[in-house]
């Protein structure tokens, strides 16, 4: 999941009730899943939501592509580098689609990313762990991009139009990443015993920030009931988080790696894996800022874009420029 | 003035002919960038063979209070569609 945490901007589900005219029509069009569509009428708790949810899922795939391209040098043959150029582009155009349909909602893409970089706007908190090896590219691919995709099919469901058919422009395209990633570890799972030490290490570490990504347990999680009523979010992070182990389990059998956690194990009653709690006062401390890598990342991302002002600037300058002189000549 | 890249509104058409589809947007100084950026961002799965790109001011639309009046008259007239008619089996293909 790459947005986390989304805090709803209001506290509490209105009863019918209590709403106006207006908001129950837009509640009855919800429940009928009907999309809602930029220029219809919103609420405006509605609408803010969203651009906190829809913003922050487009930082995460923006910061995300750092702990990767850390890797595109140093992949172990040409074709590798290939295939995670080809992921890492992926995920800048994953980014651009979900500020497009932020922008939608009246927020500009400038001031999202300004957000960003004031500190004032959260990504996943994923992407503040380090990618020291090889294998964990492999990890990142198949276990990351393969909770967000659990996360992104579910929103492909999403009540607001323009976030709906990103998500399923993403889960189209994310299904490779998944996919690179599980081979890439295949192949050192089955390689050599160093090889297989090491995909070991990297399934170890990032299983537990893996289904973090959910966010806290439904329990604890007091920004859900508004956005599940509204179809912001349409399945509870415990929900998703059961999702993606079952899935995963199995998969991570089939490397003839050990699980991460000693507390998995079938559960024939429940037709589900148990599986330990992650440690959450990490979790907190990583949103916090204090993860391993928070400041890299951010430090990262503002010097890409301090760097880039000129090259904005001038590209600007010019089609200026080009458009006076063409309306001077006619 | 803005500092922002103007928006544009991305149509690719597919490989069987069909009309262009609106496909997306993205941010770009100027046309010829926006169709460059558009085939970076829109065309990397052999989504396309053609590109169009306007930008987004440019585009008029309904209005969402207009639908009713706009779209509902066509509703009531289900003999614009071809299954309206009952043509016995007899007659064959039609």
């Amino acid at each position: 999941m790459y947005a986390q945490m989304i805090k709803t901007a209001r506290s509490g589900v209105k009863t019918r009730e209590e709403m106006t005219e207006q908001e129950r029509e837009f509640q009855d069009k919800i429940d009928n899943d009907i999309k809602i569509e930029p220029r219809d009428w919103m609420p405006d708790d509605y609408r803010a939501t969203l651009i906190r949810q829809i913003g922050q899922h487009a930082h995460s795939e923006v910061v995300g592509q750092l702990p990767e391209g850390n890797w595109i040098t140093r992949a172990p043959t040409l074709e590798r580098k290939a295939i995670l150029l080809a992921k890492v582009q992926d995920e800048a155009g994953h980014g651009l689609y979900l500020y497009s349909a932020a922008e939608t909602l009246g927020e500009s893409r400038d001031e999202l990313i300004r957000l960003l970089h004031e500190g004032r706007m959260k990504y996943s908190s994923i992407f503040n762990y380090p990618t020291l090896n090889w294998a964990d590219i492999g990890a990142v691919g198949w276990l990351v991009d393969g909770a967000a995709i659990v996360n992104q099919v579910a929103l492909q469901r999403t009540s607001y139009g323009p976030y709906s058919r990103a998500m399923i422009r993403i889960c189209k395209e994310e299904s490779f990443h998944a996919r690179q990633g599980y081979h890439a570890i295949m192949k050192m799972a089955f390689g050599t015993p160093e090889q297989k030490r090491q995909a070991q290490d990297a399934v170890n570490r990032l299983w537990f920030p893996a289904i973090m990504m959910f966010g806290p347990n439904d329990s604890a999680s007091t920004h859900s009931e508004q956005s599940m009523a509204w179809k912001i979010k349409v399945k509870s992070n415990d929900e998703l988080r059961q999702q993606f182990v079952d899935q995963t389990v199995p998969q991570i059998e089939y490397l003839g790696l050990d699980l991460p956690d000693p507390g998995i194990k079938w559960n024939e009653e429940r037709g589900h894996y148990d599986f330990s709690d992650p440690d959450w006062s990490e979790f907190f401390d990583v949103i916090k800022g204090n993860g391993p890598c928070n400041v890299d990342r951010m430090t990262a991302r503002r010097k890409a874009w301090d760097d880039g002002q000129w090259v904005r600037d001038g590209l600007l300058e010019h089609a200026r420029k080009k458009a006076a002189r063409k309306v001077a000549a006619e | 003035m803005s500092n922002e890249w103007p928006l544009w509104e991305v149509f690719i058409r597919g490989q069987h002919g069909l009309s262009h589809r609106h496909v997306g947007s993205l941010h770009a100084p100027d046309a010829e960038m926006a169709i460059k950026n558009a085939r970076d961002v829109y065309t990397r799965r052999n989504e396309g063979v053609s590109i169009w790109v306007v930008e987004a001011r440019h585009i008029a639309a309904t209005a969402p209070g207009e639908k009713g009046p706009l779209f509902e008259p066509s509703e009531s007239k289900v003999y614009r569609h071809p299954t309206f008619f009952d043509i016995p089996e007899e007659v064959g293909h039609m």
